[in-house]
C-alpha cells in the first residue's frame, strides 16, 4: 500500500475517514465503545461482526443518524461530529440502509432525482424541472446504471425486493459521492441479484471509498481490500481479508457458525 | 414521456405523468370548469354565494391542510387560525364599522399585509409544530388555535373581544363592487383556480417532491442532504399563505369577524372538509368542502322533514366523516377512483394490479 497515504492517516490528515474514540451510548447499554478507525480515501473496507456488534451504530454514528456520545469524527479532515447528517451528505458522504429506507409514494425516477437534487442547489426549488435539466439528465444516467429504466415511471411501493435494493444503492450514489457507507446490501438478494452487486461495487470509480457491512463473505471479501472485525461494539481486528479469514479468533466468533 | 412508454406498464397508465397537467386532457376536469365558468347564468344570488362560493372559500382553507397533510404528512388544526388572523388583519388594517380599532386603510394596503401578516404567523406556528409528529402535530396546532380563539375573546385593544369587528369594507374598484354577488363569485373562483393550480404546480417542483420525500421518509431525506425542518417550515409557509387568501375572501364574505369565525369547532371542520373530500389530490378539499356546505345548508330542512332537530346536521356530517375514513382513507376521491378503475377492469380485461 502507498506509505505516503499511511503516514499521513496516521497524523489524521488526508483521511477520508477518521474515528477517534468514538462512543455511543443509548442509556447505560454501550453500543458503541472508544470506536477509533481511519479510511483512506477511495479505500474499501469491510466491517464484520456478530449481530449486537455496533455496525449499523457505527454507520448512524458516521452519518449523523445519532451523534456520538463523546469521541470525535473527521470527515476529509473536517471535524463533522456535531454536524446534522445533511451537512456531512453535502460534503460527499453517502450512506444505503439495511432496510431500504426509499419514498414508497413516489416513482423511482423521482426517488432518483430526489436524490440527485438533495446534493445540488434548488432544493426549495418551485421551479418545475425541464427536459434538458442537467439534473434529469444525472437521474436517467443513474436509473439506467442501477438496470431500472424499465421501472422508472412506477411507484416504488410496487417494485420487487431486488429492484428496491438497487434504488437504495442508486440514491447512493448521486451527485458526486467521495465516501459510502453500504449497509448489507446483499441482504435477501438472489444469487444472480448478488453478482450484479459486486459487479457494480467493483466497478464505483477508483476515488470512491467505501465501508461495507456484509454478512456475505463471498461478496464482502471480494469487494474489499481491508477488513474491520467489531465484536460487542469494539473494535476487535483489522487486517487484510485473508489475515481475518485465517485468524483463529475471527474463525471462533463469527466465522465458526458454518459460514464459508 | 413518449406515448410508448406511457402503454409500457398498466399502472403508468393510471397516474398523472411526471410535469404534465392530468386536467388538461381530462374531460370532466374541463366540463367542471366551463360549470363554474358560466355559474352566475345559472345559479342565483343565494347558491353563487352562500353555496358555491362558501364552498370554494372553505375548499382554499382546506387546500391548505391537504398540501401540509397530503404531501407533506403534517396534519395541522390550525388553518382556520390562519386564515381567520388574516381575516382579522383586513378588517384591523382596513376599513370597518369599528373606527375605534380599524386603521381605516384602503383595501390595497391592507389585504398585503395581511397577507404577509398571516404568512408570518403561519410560519411561526409551523416552526414550533415541525419539532413534533404525528399527534403531537396536531396537539400543538390545535393548541394555537384555541388559544388564538380565547385571545380573540379576550383582547379589546386589536381584535375587540367577543364582538369582534362588524360592516368590514370590501373592495370596490375600476367601477365594480367586488362584494356583489357576481363579481365576489368571480374573484373567489379565480382566488381559488389560482391556489389549486398552485398547489398541482409545487407538487411536481423540486420543493414539492422534496416535501413528499420528507412525509415518506425524513429520516433518509436527511441522509440524502436535505435539511428536513427547513422544509417543513417552508411548507407551512406556503400553506399559510393559501390560508391567508381564504382568510380574506371570507372576511370580505361576511363583512364582519368575531371569535366564533375562529373557533376550535370551525378547525376541526376544515380538517373533516379536508378528509372527506380526500388529502391526495389538490382537487379533494373543493368536493369535501361542497358535501359540507351543502349538508350544512340543507340537513336542517331534511332532519326537520324527518321529525328530527334540525341543528343535528354536525349529526349527518359526523356520521357521513366516519363512513368516509371507514371505506375509503382517501376520501370521496379515493371512493371515485376506485370505482373508475373498477369500470376500467370490466371493460377492458387488461391486467390491472390493486393499489393505492
Amino acid at each position: 500500500m502507498d506509505s505516503v497515504a499511511h503516514r499521513l492517516s496516521a497524523v489524521g490528515a488526508g483521511a477520508a475517514l477518521e474515528l477517534r474514540g468514538v462512543t455511543r451510548l443509548f442509556g447505560a447499554l454501550a453500543a458503541l465503545t472508544d470506536v477509533t478507525m481511519t479510511v483512506r480515501p477511495g479505500e474499501r473496507r469491510a466491517v464484520l461482526g456478530s449481530n449486537g456488534a455496533g455496525k449499523t451504530t457505527l454507520f448512524n454514528c458516521i452519518t449523523g443518524d445519532f451523534p456520538p456520545s463523546s469521541g470525535t469524527i473527521r470527515f476529509f479532515g473536517e471535524d463533522v461530529t456535531r454536524f446534522p447528517p445533511y451537512e456531512r451528505i453535502r460534503r460527499g458522504l453517502r450512506r444505503t440502509y439495511q432496510i431500504s429506507a426509499l419514498f414508497p409514494g413516489l416513482t423511482v425516477q423521482d426517488n432518483v432525482y430526489l436524490a440527485c437534487r438533495g446534493v445540488s442547489r434548488g432544493r426549495f426549488s418551485f421551479l418545475r424541472p425541464g427536459a434538458n435539466d442537467a439534473l434529469m439528465h444525472a437521474t436517467e444516467a443513474l436509473v439506467q446504471a442501477v438496470h431500472l429504466t424499465a421501472v422508472k415511471d412506477q411507484r416504488v411501493a410496487e417494485l420487487a425486493h431486488g429492484q428496491q435494493r438497487q434504488l437504495e444503492i442508486a440514491l447512493a450514489l448521486a451527485g458526486a459521492p467521495r465516501f459510502i457507507l453500504f449497509d448489507e446490501p446483499a441482504a435477501g438478494l438472489s444469487p444472480a441479484e448478488r453478482l450484479e452487486l459486486i459487479e457494480i461495487l467493483t466497478s464505483l470509480p477508483a476515488h470512491i471509498g467505501y465501508i461495507i457491512i456484509e454478512h456475505d463473505m463471498d461478496v464482502a471479501l471480494r469487494v474489499v481490500e481491508s477488513v474491520t472485525m467489531m465484536h460487542n461494539g469494539r473494535v476487535f481486528k483489522e487486517g487484510l481479508p485473508r489475515e481475518i479469514e485465517s485468524d483463529p479468533e475471527v474463525q471462533e466468533l463469527y466465522l465458526g457458525g458454518g459460514h464459508g | 414521456m413518449s406515448l410508448t412508454q406511457l402503454h409500457a406498464t398498466a399502472t403508468a397508465v393510471e397516474r398523472p405523468k411526471f410535469r404534465a397537467w392530468p386536467e388538461l386532457n381530462n374531460p370532466a376536469a374541463w366540463l367542471v370548469a366551463l360549470i363554474l365558468v358560466i355559474m352566475p347564468l345559472i345559479a342565483n344570488g343565494f347558491f353563487l354565494i352562500e353555496i358555491f362560493g362558501t364552498t370554494l372559500i372553505l375548499g382554499i382553507i382546506a387546500l391548505s391542510l391537504m398540501f401540509l397533510a397530503g404531501y407533506g404528512g403534517m396534519v395541522s388544526l390550525m388553518q382556520l387560525t390562519i386564515a381567520g388572523f388574516a381575516g382579522y388583519m383586513v378588517a384591523v388594517f382596513g376599513v370597518s364599522g369599528n373606527a375605534n380599532i380599524s386603521l381605516g386603510w384602503p383595501w390595497w394596503l391592507a389585504t398585503p399585509i395581511a397577507l404577509v401578516l398571516a404568512t408570518i404567523f403561519g410560519t411561526l406556528g409551523g416552526a414550533l409544530a415541525v419539532r413534533t409528529e404525528g399527534i403531537y402535530t396536531i396537539m400543538i396546532t390545535l393548541a394555537i388555535g384555541a388559544a388564538f380563539y380565547y385571545f380573540t375573546n379576550q383582547n379589546w385593544a386589536i381584535f375587540n373581544g367577543h364582538t369582534g369587528i362588524n360592516t368590514v369594507a370590501t373592495p370596490q374598484f375600476w367601477g365594480v363592487d367586488w362584494r356583489s354577488d357576481i363579481p365576489f363569485y368571480y374573484l373567489i373562483l379565480g382566488v381559488a383556480a389560482l391556489c389549486y393550480f398552485a398547489v398541482q404546480y409545487v407538487s411536481r417542483t423540486p420543493f414539492g417532491l422534496a416535501l413528499q420525500g420528507v412525509r415518506d421518509n425524513a429520516r433518509r431525506m436527511a441522509a440524502l442532504g436535505f435539511n428536513v425542518n427547513a422544509h417543513r417550515v417552508a411548507a407551512y409557509a406556503f400553506a399559510s399563505f393559501i390560508a391567508g387568501l381564504g382568510g380574506v375572501l371570507q372576511v370580505w364574505n361576511y363583512r364582519q369577524i368575531s371569535p366564533g369565525s375562529v373557533g376550535v369547532e370551525r378547525c376541526i371542520d376544515i380538517l373533516i372538509i379536508a378528509v372527506v373530500g380526500g388529502i391526495t389530490r389538490p382537487v379533494g378539499p373543493f368536493i369535501g368542502a361542497l358535501i359540507f356546505v351543502i349538508l350544512r345548508t340543507f340537513a336542517l330542512d331534511v332532519l326537520i322533514k324527518f321529525g328530527l332537530d334540525g341543528n343535528r346536521f354536525r349529526l349527518l356530517i359526523g356520521l357521513g366523516f366516519l363512513a368516509i375514513v371507514f371505506w375509503s382513507s382517501d376520501g370521496v376521491i379515493g371512493l371515485w377512483e376506485r370505482w373508475r378503475r373498477r369500470q376500467g377492469r370490466a371493460s377492458s380485461s387488461t391486467t390491472g394490479r390493486g393499489h393505492g
